[in-house]
């Protein structure tokens, strides 16, 4: 379809990586900050609400909302620089 | 009640107003609303598809009984959009096909696991769709007082309308109204009770504020009114660390493999579109679900401050002359909003110690009394307004919001059935050589024909406590088959018919069985599989379908070189050559 050079190796090289280090925040804000260390963060509080269950009930949602933001802006940026269509 | 009737009809209204400006011309209309919906308008719909009857009625409830436990819902539908954005939409849209069982049978070259996975998305959507329908009763018997099954043909005629035709266009933009009704049906209370609560007009922050007027903070307060009355403290939880765990990991990998959320990411122009999309879906769900919790709270204390202690006036009596009487020998009479709701069965009270006053405790009650009252999780936002006393208006507001929560996810529901009939069995099946004309007319005859289902499932349901059972299924059984068949599809070339095969029988059986024997057979909890209940066994088994799927796979032959190269084309957007968009451009010999 295209005539450019679209490097498609390096950018599924580059996708994948992204994937795997939002998906490595996303895993620690629910699963990590709001189930398994839960009570270690309970020490600490937010307001009125100890952390970790702040996290379970409120910021992991926050979290989630800024990956994907995030994710979309920085793959159109991976799509200029291997001049992938997007 | 006039106010609930004057918003149900001007929403209606509006819904049928959509659905006319909104009608299908072809198939592309039909299925995917052209590919032209702007990103952020999807992102509304699919929130409006995505938020059932369970999020709107159900989730505060729940939260308010099970406390931190409430929390897998939380996160595991919420968390389910990051696993969509980065793992499934924009390459699915890059595939550009029309539904679900399309991909799996295309990627797959096989008829065989094109109509397996029309039967996991039929499954999925059927006990999915049963609940909104009878959410619709609900609300139409609790406040209109209309009868429950007259309710759910209402609310039967107006989808037909918008679904049968607009299709997914009309589907689309009836959401985004859906959307709106029910974001501000659900904050308006939340900001009252919190106002009320705390003095905090945003909910969100008054969940980790102070109680208004007291230097203690609204969950501590909460803790020890609960445990004062033998309850669990509400940041705790009974269930055991894995089951939590795995029930969270269900959710969200079963969010992101239900097909009427998938299918909203086809309609959208590109891959790029795709992914802003679920952003900002999840930022319009997030509006609901960060608010939910703060309800949830506010629910259990205005519960227990009305409820407990109070005496109770039996139906018979005179309510004003009885409530009068309690009020002057010194005691709080039942509230009047009980008195409404005891009617729909939501609420019980039985006098255990006969004294004519309502004991609500918890099974450690540290006075040694027993619990008199009852409560349905159901109960608490459509009582909300009137516990926390609020106008009448608000009342209205909320019952038109339920309706919409529920009518938008069910007109999501159709399509996914409708399509998988019309299009996947069909169209791509049975008569490969029907033109679009044919097609979009048996379309919306499946779509009718869903509809009528769809209201007698809900009807013949009522019966049952559904929506715990529905949880439990829809998601199970998307995370454990429809998931891992999607994602191993895109991310492994080598993954081919015999392994998607193995892993959607594996997943939807194994899951299916697990539900079965716990929820409706003769399972007991400590028979579960690593203390994981039927909620969240379908985490469990969607790594086990999964590596099943992969050690098949890799004892069969590959799949031909030409999907290997569409799937090198959907990974890397604008590059797709070996297949079209459109129908003419179907992957050439996909049958097995």
């Amino acid at each position: 379809m295209s005539d450019k050079k679209v490097d498609a190796k390096g950018y599924w090289a580059a996708t994948i990586r992204l994937t795997l280090s939002l998906l490595a925040i996303w895993f620690v804000v629910s699963y990590g900050a709001g189930i398994l260390f839960r009570d270690f963060l309970d020490q600490f509080s937010i307001g009125g609400a100890t952390l970790g269950f702040w996290f379970a009930q409120q910021g992991s949602i926050y979290v989630f909302v800024g990956l994907i933001f995030y994710y979309c802006w920085a793959m159109a940026r991976l799509e200029r620089k291997f001049g992938v269509e997007g | 009640m006039d106010w609930t009737l004057f918003f149900v009809i001007t929403t209606f209204a509006l819904y049928v107003g959509i659905a006319i400006w909104a009608r299908a011309g072809s198939t592309d209309d039909f299925y995917v609303a052209g590919h032209d919906v702007h990103p952020t308008v999807n992102g509304m719909a699919t929130a409006a598809d995505w938020m059932s009857a369970a999020s709107f009625l159900s989730m505060a409830g729940l939260i308010a009984f099970l406390g931190y436990g409430g929390s897998v819902y939380l996160m595991g539908w919420t968390g389910g959009y990051v696993l969509l954005a980065v793992l499934l939409a924009p390459f699915l849209r890059e595939f550009g096909k029309f539904t679900v069982p399309d991909f799996v049978g295309d990627r797959y070259y096989s008829d065989v696991a094109r109509i397996i996975a029309v039967i996991c998305a039929l499954f999925v959507s059927f006990t999915y769709i049963a609940g909104q329908m009878k959410g619709v009763g609900v609300a139409f018997s609790g406040f209109l007082g209309v009868d429950f099954n007259i309710g759910i043909g209402i609310g039967m005629v107006i989808v037909f309308f918008y679904a049968v035709l607009g299709g997914m266009k009309g589907v689309t933009y009836t959401q985004v109204a859906q959307y709106c009704v029910l974001i501000f049906a659900y904050t308006v209370p939340a900001i009252f009770m919190s106002l009320i609560i705390t003095g905090n007009p945003i909910p969100q922050l008054g969940f980790i504020g102070n109680t208004a007027g007291e230097d203690i903070s609204m969950l501590q307060k909460l803790n020890s009114v609960v445990t004062n009355l033998g309850f669990q403290e509400y940041t705790q939880t009974d269930k055991s660390m894995f089951d939590v765990f795995a029930i969270t990991g269900a959710l969200m990998f079963g969010t992101a493999g239900l097909p009427h959320v998938i299918i909203r990411f086809f309609t959208v122009p590109s891959a790029k579109a795709a992914r802003l999309s679920a952003g900002w879906a999840l930022v319009f769900i997030a509006a609901l679900y960060t608010t939910a919790p703060a309800v949830g709270a506010f629910a259990r204390i205005n519960f227990i401050d009305t409820v407990n202690e109070s005496t109770y006036i039996a139906d018979d009596a005179d309510y004003e002359a009885e409530a009068a009487a309690i009020a002057a020998a010194g005691g709080t009479p039942v509230p009047t909003w009980y008195k409404t709701w005891e009617k729909t069965g939501l609420l019980e009270y039985e006098d255990k110690n006969g004294d004519g006053i309502m004991q609500y405790r918890g099974p450690n009650a540290p006075d040694g009394l027993e619990n008199e009252v009852n409560p349905n999780q159901d109960i608490f936002v459509l009582a909300n307004p009137q516990i926390a006393q609020l106008p009448a208006w608000v009342i209205g507001l909320v019952v038109a919001g339920g309706l919409a929560a529920a009518l938008s996810t069910a007109a999501g529901l159709l399509m996914v059935i409708s399509s998988a009939v019309s299009h996947d069995i069909c169209r791509r099946t049975l008569f490969k050589d029907m033109d679009d004309k044919t097609e979009l007319r048996v379309a919306r005859g499946a779509a009718a024909g869903a509809v009528v289902a769809a209201g007698l499932l809900g009807i013949f349901s009522a019966q049952l406590g559904f929506v715990a059972q529905v949880v439990a299924f829809a998601f199970g059984l998307a995370s454990a088959s429809l998931f891992p068949v999607i994602f191993l599809g895109i991310f492994w070339k080598r993954m081919n018919k015999e392994g998607a095969i193995v892993t959607m029988l594996f997943g939807l059986i194994s899951t299916f069985a697990y539900i079965v024997y716990f929820k409706f057979g003769a399972g007991t909890a400590d028979q579960y599989l690593f203390g994981v209940s039927p909620e969240g066994i379908g985490f469990v088994f969607m790594w086990v379908s999964g590596a099943l799927g992969i050690g098949t796979a890799l004892a069969t032959a590959p799949p031909p070189q030409d999907i290997q190269n569409l799937v090198e084309d959907i990974r890397v957007p604008g590059t797709r050559q070996a297949h079209g968009m459109a129908d003419e451009g179907m992957a050439p010999t996909t049958s097995s």
